[in-house]
């Protein structure tokens, strides 16, 4: 909302600049985002009425003009088209200045002397664009100064009104908040009803009351549509960034401006019939004021007459039945349409209107008949015509009420954590228009019929705060609840988890949560969740790992020269499934390039065991259930190093490496190694529960078996294991060896064991038992046999 | 006694020859050794009579022990000079670089940034919560006073799916979801990603919000202001001039929005706070009472207040961050500018 300062002075006029006025405003919560001037600071600029105009001798192009400025001529040397006898336009004399740079002064032009400076708008700051002399009406009093003329020097405040505050879409809406914030009086403009001078009129159908329950309006005939609009009306207007069109217009949109009431003007002579308000027939077409043609549904309220939808009801007029050059006679429309049926109709065909803008958020349900009172007035000053009677059609039931609103003084001191008096309260609530009756525990108050935002009594509370000033109310800490905050200690932190990775020289990233369908679809075998409006063709569908997002960072640094990358991401990632939607916390890991970061002395790349050290790192962090690696094939993870990460035997995601095809098409040069797993079970850790440690020595027995080249080492471990003697301590491998002496498909692993027993020394015989008993399990289960 | 004195002297100049440790050795046999010139001097004694015996013995032994001083001097040397050898062909280039056990990574500055903020209301008795990106209408909207086709609407540039969910706009539903499922007093924040349908130098479709809520008998407007302001000095780690400007959420009422004196000009005025000498930081304001209802909570009984930040916003103007796009760029050089512990 753009309002010009000497406007908003004329119905309060305080005494505060302009910088008083953007923060008592703001601080009341009507942002003032910006202030500019009205014109440029020009001093000296007259109105001055062209005498004489006659050729210049020496140049085709210039003209040598008499201007009276009321006491005196000066000749100006003037290359403007529409300078001619008679004109009034703005004069500069010399020693005027039109803004800190430009200082007129006496020059000679091609040998003809000029003692001033005739104006275009623009070089006023008085227009953007440039289009010759600007024209004063004739009326225009020679020799004033121009700035008194056009009511200048002014200010434009541009306002950001929050939704809430649809009342202060207008002059006297802001003037009236004013009214409030300062000690100036706010005087609402007169608006004197217009006796009709004829009987016509067009006859009003409310046929959805719900959506339009007061409709308010006025035949005006014989109206001279061709006048100008007056320069006053010109300059409020464009003060408040509103265009002028024609006078019609003009006053509809003047009206809006000053009262908050959207007005439309339609050429009487184009209705057939009369006017019905009512829901659009589903398909219905209607050609709107700028030209477009939009199909309407049943939820859309029009204007219709009898034969054809005429208008948006609160967002634009139609075409056809607009004020046209030729028209004669106009119907003056201002009605009061319920906000939730206006109410994203102008966003479904891409329109965004001064009267949409109003009624979504709400239009003082009282004010039609005083607008088109004012309206007429304006008409008949302007454009002459002769009224008919004002017509209401109104449905009473479905007229908004006027809410009543208690307001607790308790309350009010507990929600503010202080006591303001009674009158304060009062005066502030009644200033706002509030009618104000003071109860034992209270105020009982009635809402202003521009107020949608006042229903309950902690609206109340909240205007009290604000025309108070939050900034004057007390300051505390809330009583402090004496409770301790759950520590689970078996549940890691993803903090804790977090920082292990950093710890181990990783980074983190944070990548887009929607992703490139198709980068996804190298990853997953079905399509993810589509956004439906997607805001590029490459952010269009939610990522169902965390693989898409890190390799393209990882392409990114590749790109820029980097050659070791070590990322990690922790966010939600949306599965579809066949009950809905998985939608969980995922870890994701991404490494390439030297193990190491100082390359000087080994030129080791990472590989496959790096990142299985990582994930197995995060488990020992709890001591929680140990990863399971199963080898698997993953359609973007290159065969023979990819394996399903398994969890307390649930599969929770994959981590291998990232198939050379696939990395040769991303452009990825060195091999890239990546898992993806499901948070949650990475951080489910266990409380400790002791065990006695053991007085008696251990011993320590070698093993060295050969097995099949398909037998996992994961598979060996397990059958160890699963003697659960509890003398048998620990299993360790220690080497890995193929080779001819053992044979092709074959190799062999040594194993480190370790026997202790809790309440003696192990002797040899146990031992050799223990160990004969494992070998003969490992020779049954695994065909394993001894590597002599 | 000659002939034994010359036979010292002779001994210690082999010893002192001796170069190498087996030549040491060959050195120590060919004297002490069983067959040794000095061994055989003892052998000698015997031919000497029982008076002369001892006189000569001890002679012998000092002898002995002579050599064997030398023997052990000169093994000693051999050694140190064989260790200083071995060190000398051990020695490295110090100055080469590190090879530091655990050489760390990094925070996103996002996570470092919520990091701080999580702890400094973790001291205030906050616990953090969260709730999920694909949010339904009801959670991102409707339960937060924001009906269909509400104007505020229009504000969040909403991101849609075909079945009407939505990417969360803001982490406010989270809120929502605490009030169903706890009851008073609550005090939380609610981390997380927020999605908004807009693109440009100072947008990015996705960012990070952080959202507080403290319900409870008796919360007041005053404790909202306290704590803001006692947040605001300690995540900028300075005291600076905070105002509350009255502002519109519709889940909130009252509501403000918070004005922070410019951290970068000490509200003198700069480009970064638009020469306004504030940067605005976050809204706030008391629980509006449809959303207690809406969550089955008593708005006669209980009361509270909310906030919600961008941590982006945050981010920036703690590091000095010119260019939001950077966040979501991973460019390491960008990165890994944020050391330290969180």
């Amino acid at each position: 909302m753009k309002a010009s300062i000497a406007w908003l002075k004329s119905l309060t006029p305080t005494a505060l600049d302009a910088d008083g006025l953007v923060s008592t405003l703001t601080m009341a919560g009507l942002e003032v985002d910006a202030v500019e001037a009205a014109a440029l600071p020009f001093t000296d600029v007259v109105v001055g009425e062209v005498k004489q105009v006659s050729p210049h001798p020496d140049a085709e192009k210039l003209q040598v003009c008499q201007v009276f400025d009321g006491s005196r001529n000066w000749q100006v040397v003037c290359g403007a088209a529409n300078v001619r006898e008679g004109l009034k336009t703005p004069l500069a004399r010399v020693g005027a200045q039109l803004s800190e740079k430009i200082h007129i002064q006496a020059t000679q032009l091609r040998g003809v002397e000029s003692q001033g400076m005739l104006c275009g708008a623009d070089e006023l700051g008085l227009a953007e664009d440039r289009a010759g002399l600007m024209e004063l009406p004739s009326d225009a009093p020679v020799g004033m100064a121009l700035q008194d003329y056009l009511s200048l020097p002014d200010e434009i405040l541009e306002i950001d009104l929050t939704p809430n505050r649809g009342d202060c879409l207008s002059v006297t809406g802001l003037a009236r908040e004013l009214g409030v914030l300062t000690d100036a009086v706010f005087t609402p403009v007169s608006v004197a009803p217009v006796p009709a001078t004829i009987p016509s009129q067009v006859a009003v159908e409310l046929a959805a009351p719900n959506g339009c329950p007061t409709y308010v309006g006025r035949v005006v005939e014989h109206v001279d549509v061709a006048r100008p609009t007056p320069l006053w009306m010109v300059e409020r207007l464009r003060r408040s960034g509103v265009r002028s069109i024609d006078a019609v217009v003009d006053i509809t949109n003047y009206v809006m401006l000053e009262l908050g009431q959207p007005m439309h003007a339609f050429d009487r002579d184009a209705l057939v019939g009369g006017v019905i308000v009512r829901y659009a027939k589903p398909g219905e077409a209607l050609v709107l004021l700028d030209g477009r043609t939009v199909h309407l549904s049943d939820d859309v309220l029009v204007i219709a007459d009898h034969a054809k939808p005429l208008a948006i009801a609160g967002v634009m007029g139609g075409e056809h039945s607009g004020i046209q050059a030729s028209t004669q006679h106009v119907f003056l429309e201002a009605a009061y349409f319920d906000p939730v049926t206006i109410a994203g109709r102008a966003r479904r065909f891409g329109l965004h209107t001064d009267a949409s803008q109003r009624f979504e958020r709400g239009v003082d349900w009282a004010l039609a008949e005083r607008a088109i009172e004012r309206a007429t007035a304006l008409l008949l000053e302007i454009c002459g015509g002769e009224p008919g009677p004002v017509s209401v059609s109104s449905a009473p039931a479905h007229q908004p009420s006027t809410p009543v609103i208690t307001l607790r003084r308790a309350r009010l001191t507990q929600q503010l954590a202080m006591t303001l008096p009674d009158e304060t309260v009062a005066s502030m609530l009644e200033a706002l228009g509030l009618r104000v009756d003071s109860t034992a525990d209270g105020w009982v108050c009635a809402a202003p019929s521009w107020r949608f935002d006042l229903s309950i009594e902690q609206d109340l509370v909240e205007e009290v705060a604000r025309v108070y000033g939050y900034n004057n109310l007390p300051t505390s800490l809330p009583a402090q609840a004496i409770t301790m905050t759950p520590q689970p200690e078996a549940t890691m932190t993803i903090g804790r988890l977090k920082q292990f990775l950093v710890d181990a020289d990783c980074q983190e990233v944070v990548t887009y949560s929607f992703v490139d369908p198709s980068v996804q679809a190298h990853f997953e075998q079905a399509p993810g969740v589509q956004l439906a409006n997607p805001i590029a063709s490459n952010m269009a569908e939610m990522r169902q790992s965390m693989l898409p997002g890190l390799i393209e960072a990882c392409r990114t640094n590749v790109n820029r020269q980097v050659n070791r990358i070590r990322f990690f991401e922790t966010g939600q990632c949306f599965v579809p499934e066949a009950g809905g939607l998985n939608q969980s916390e995922r870890l994701g890991l991404l490494l390439m390039g030297p193990a190491e970061r100082t390359a000087w002395n080994t030129g080791r790349l990472v590989d496959f065991f790096d990142l299985k050290g990582l994930l197995d790192g995060i488990i020992a962090l709890h001591g929680g259930d140990a990863l399971n690696y199963a080898v698997g094939t993953h359609q973007a993870m290159a065969p023979g190093q990819t394996a399903r990460v398994l969890c307390g035997g649930e599969p929770i995601g994959w981590v291998g490496r990232l198939h050379p095809r696939l990395a040769k098409r991303l452009d990825l040069a060195k091999p890239v190694y990546v898992a993806d797993l499901a948070l949650s079970p990475l951080l489910a850790g266990r409380v400790t529960a002791f065990e006695m440690i053991s007085k008696y020595p251990s011993v320590k027995r070698d093993l060295a078996i050969i097995v099949s080249e398909t037998t996992p080492w994961q598979a060996v471990q397990h059958c160890v294991e699963s003697i659960t003697d509890p003398r048998l301590r620990a299993v360790e491998l220690f080497d890995v060896y193929r080779g001819d002496s053992i044979g092709n498909e074959l190799k062999s692993f040594a194993l480190s064991l370790t026997f202790q027993a809790k309440d003696s020394t192990l002797d040899e015989s146990e031992i050799v038992g223990l160990m004969s008993a494992l070998i003969t399990r490992l020779k049954t289960e695994l065909g394993a046999t001894l590597r002599e | 006694m000659d002939e034994l004195q010359e036979i010292l002297q002779t001994a210690l100049e082999s010893v002192e020859r001796a170069d190498t440790l087996q030549n040491l050795e060959a050195v120590r046999v060919d004297l002490l050794g069983k067959k040794g010139h000095i061994s055989q001097l003892m052998k000698g004694l015997g031919r000497l009579s029982a008076e002369e015996r001892p006189a000569a013995g001890a002679r012998i032994n000092v002898v002995r022990d002579q050599v064997i001083a030398a023997l052990e001097h000169k093994k000693q040397t051999l050694d140190d000079a064989a260790d200083a050898a071995q060190l000398a062909r051990e020695a490295i280039d110090v100055t080469l670089p590190s090879r530091p056990a655990q050489y760390p990574g990094g925070y996103h500055p996002v996570t470092r940034t919520l990091e701080r903020l999580n702890a400094l209301f973790a001291s205030l008795g906050y616990t953090v919560a969260t709730g999920p990106e694909i949010e339904d209408d009801w959670h991102n909207f409707e339960a937060l006073n924001i009906p269909a086709h509400h104007p505020a609407r229009a504000m969040h540039d909403t991101f849609y799916f075909e079945d009407g969910r939505v990417l969360r706009t803001h982490t406010s539903p989270v809120q929502i979801r605490t009030m169903v499922s706890q009851t008073p007093p609550i005090r939380i924040v609610a981390p997380g990603r927020v999605y908004r349908c807009d693109h440009d130098l100072t947008h990015t479709p996705m960012f990070h919000q952080i959202e507080g809520l403290v319900v409870d008998r008796d919360i007041r407007f005053s404790d909202l202001k306290g704590t803001i302001v006692t947040f605001l000095n300690r995540f900028f780690e300075q005291d600076l001039d905070v105002r509350f400007r009255p502002s519109y959420f519709p889940f909130t009422e009252p509501s403000a929005e918070v004005d922070v004196q410019c951290v970068m000009c000490a509200g003198e005025g700069c480009r970064v706070c638009k020469q306004t000498g504030w940067l605005e930081v976050m809204g706030c304001g008391m629980v509006h009472p449809k959303v207690f209802e809406h969550t089955g909570i008593d708005p006669e009984q209980y009361t509270g207040f909310a906030f919600g930040m961008g941590i982006e916003r945050l981010a920036m103007l703690r590091y000095g961050i010119g260019d939001l796009r950077l966040f979501y760029e991973n460019d390491i050089q960008f990165l890994n500018q944020f050391h330290g512990s969180v």
